[in-house]
């Protein structure tokens, strides 16, 4: 079903979403991909703030090509998350409450998914100029020097996305796939 | 002898980085837009028509197709009568990605060293492949390569004695298990034979051929119509999402190779299959 939702998002509104259902996010996400999240864990390995906060937030898996003059980001397509897995329960676990990007997550993250009612979205891949057109603005906040991999904070209008694995722990890469394969 | 001037290089492989970001080569723009038409599934055929949306975007507002700008990957197949003047091919094929990716608000994806990994703010170096040819000519294949399906692809060292039936299987694993990963529909560019290293080099450059041609070799040919089917009955689909539309194509090199081997080589690329081509 087709649902428009704000981010930050409720933990309600989280454990309603059914894998299938098209989003679209409207507020504020943070951009964070491998480097970002290496540089996380370490903070959280020393005992020090992570430079955003986790609970009710939404990451995008994600690094823009730059901007043109006068626009607010490049291209803007989502990455591979499994990249990221290694990383993301223990977010999950200090309230990240959605993720979007793209491809398959391991098991622990389904685990960390359920355990803490959140949800993983895909946004559609190589879709970067299309996906730009949702991003009003983007600042960078925090990694600066990490280029293309810093985090950003961007306001978003009805970007769209599809909740892959929800609440529940359904997966639609797994059933989707199984309906249309004749081999 | 004929002499070009390797400024020439860099203007060329410049213009083609930018090119190759905003603009599919005709062949994969076809294969597209066909595929959005044919696709069985609701929501992939959804899925397909926004990558028509973002092709257009692309184009017109000058936004890369895909944020994953690649690495350049850069063939130059180099006539023999071809004298370079004017400084280092190498540097000028650098110089080409570097004016290119910073003129052309690319991104930088390039790390100076795999385990230290710091960026190197350019997009260099290229990945250049140089093959000495007959004449007096110069073709220039700019591939740019995004990663996501870049670490999906695979090579398998199989053995005589699995023939034909164990390189199906091969290509199939890999295609399998690249699925969401690989950004699909995808183009699945296979290398059979050679040594370890030629089997990979065939695959990668197999992604430049066009979509719309086969393998001269016949049985070449129905294996990449009968891959091609094969895959997209798996149900991966666009986006990874379920549906019949996997691959676009299946496009196969092959080389003689050792009596004991029989190396395969199966590069994914995502459905922003970029390869622009000149010839100087």
């Amino acid at each position: 079903m087709e649902r428009h939702i704000t981010a930050p998002i409720d933990k309600e509104t989280a454990s309603k979403l059914r894998a299938g259902d098209y989003v679209y996010l409207t507020g504020t996400i943070y951009t964070a991909r491998d480097a970002a999240h290496k540089r996380m864990q370490e903070a959280l390995e020393k005992g020090e703030a992570l430079p955003i906060a986790m609970e009710g937030n939404v990451i995008y898996y994600m690094g823009p090509s730059p901007a043109r003059e006068g626009r607010p980001i490049g291209s803007a397509g989502p990455t591979t998350a499994s990249r990221m897995d290694k990383y993301a329960p223990a977010l999950l676990d200090m309230g990240l409450i959605g993720m979007i990007g793209k491809g398959k997550r391991s098991q622990a993250v389904k685990d960390a998914i359920v355990r803490n009612g959140a949800v993983y979205f895909a946004a559609v891949g190589g879709a970067g100029a299309l996906l730009a057109g949702s991003v009003k603005s983007s600042e960078v906040i925090a990694y600066d020097d990490l280029g293309t991999e810093a985090i950003r904070r961007l306001t978003v209008e009805n970007f769209p996305a599809i909740v892959v694995i929800d609440a529940e722990g359904q997966d639609l890469y797994e059933t989707a796939v199984q309906e249309y394969c004749t081999l | 002898m004929r002499t070009i001037e390797t400024k020439e290089i860099t203007r060329n492989i410049k213009e083609m980085c930018i090119e190759a970001n905003h603009f599919l080569s005709k062949d994969m723009a076809c294969a597209m837009a066909q595929a959005a038409q044919t696709e069985e599934s609701p929501l992939g055929k959804q899925i397909l028509g926004q990558l028509q949306d973002n092709l257009e975007i692309a184009g017109k507002d000058m936004i890369p197709i895909c944020q994953d700008t690649g690495m350049a990957v850069i063939f130059l197949e180099i006539g023999q009568d071809v004298h370079f003047t004017g400084g280092d091919l190498t540097d000028a094929v650098n110089e080409g990605v570097r004016q290119g990716y910073t003129e052309g608000y690319l991104r930088k994806s390039v790390v100076s060293d795999p385990l230290i990994r710091e960026n190197t703010k350019d997009n260099t170096p290229a990945v250049l492949h140089c093959e000495i040819v007959p004449g007096g000519k110069v073709k220039i294949t700019v591939a740019p390569k995004g990663f996501g399906s870049e670490n999906m692809s695979r090579i398998f060292m199989l053995k005589p004695a699995d023939g034909i039936e164990g390189v199906k299987d091969a290509v199939l694993t890999a295609v399998r298990d690249a699925g969401p990963n690989a950004c699909p529909p995808m183009v699945v560019g296979v290398g059979i034979g050679g040594t370890f290293e030629k089997c990979a080099l065939m695959a990668k450059h197999a992604l430049t051929r066009s979509l719309d041609t086969h393998s001269d070799i016949s049985y070449i040919k129905e294996l990449e119509e009968e891959m091609l089917a094969k895959i997209n009955r798996t149900g991966i689909g666009p986006g990874g999402l379920g549906g019949t539309t996997t691959a676009l194509a299946v496009n196969i090199e092959t080389y003689p190779t050792h009596i004991a081997g029989l190396p395969v080589a199966v590069n994914i690329c995502c459905h922003v299959n970029r390869h622009a081509v000149r010839v100087l």
